[in-house]
């Protein structure tokens, strides 16, 4: 799983069924330090976040079907948590 | 899923099976501030409605072949949706 931030939305009304009445978020990834990494993933939200909130980021496909509910979609990044808090060698990493 | 923009088409007529019907499109894969972003792949494309110069979301590795009609397609990438808009915040 990937740590980012969510810095948008993608708005789209031509798209693959799956993807019908489910928010799109632009997030960008960040590294362990919390740092931007100049990367991002489009994701489904699954968890109702919202822009600025530093999120936790599945980009697996078995999984990602197993949280859509459905075992044919096409979907494989998936915002599956709002992260509260991040330690790492023992220190707390301040999230924006 | 990550941000493309059509470069082009392509047609093939000799197709894997399941392939028939698909239809390809070049797309230019792009970073957040829609950039280029490495090479340019080929995307089948599950909208059926995506051309040249559009700005779409494509999705990558076996998620792709699930947006085909029929899910065991020897394909890698495929475009889910067509970008109306993005908000960066």
């Amino acid at each position: 799983m990937r740590l980012g931030r969510v810095a948008g939305t993608v708005v789209s009304t031509i798209n693959h069924p799956i993807y019908d009445g489910r928010r799109l978020l632009m997030c960008d990834l960040l590294d362990a330090a919390g740092e931007d990494t100049g990367g991002y993933l489009i994701c489904v939200d699954a968890v109702e976040a919202g822009p600025g909130e530093t999120v936790l980021i599945l980009d697996e496909g078995n999984g990602a079907r197993q949280v859509v509910g459905d075992p044919q979609a096409p979907i494989r990044a998936v915002v599956v948590g709002i992260v509260d808090e991040l330690m790492v060698d023992e220190e707390i990493i301040e999230l924006v | 899923m990550q941000l493309a923009e059509v470069a082009g088409t392509l047609v093939a007529t000799i197709k894997y099976e399941g392939l028939e019907g698909v239809r390809f499109l070049v797309v230019q894969p792009l970073d957040r501030d829609r950039h280029p972003d490495g090479e340019m792949v080929i995307a089948a494309d599950a909208v059926d409605m995506a051309g040249p110069g559009e700005l779409v979301y494509v999705v990558a590795s076996r998620e792709a072949a699930l947006a085909m009609p029929q899910p065991f397609v020897p394909v890698d990438h495929a475009i889910v949706g067509i970008v109306d808009q993005v908000d960066r915040v």
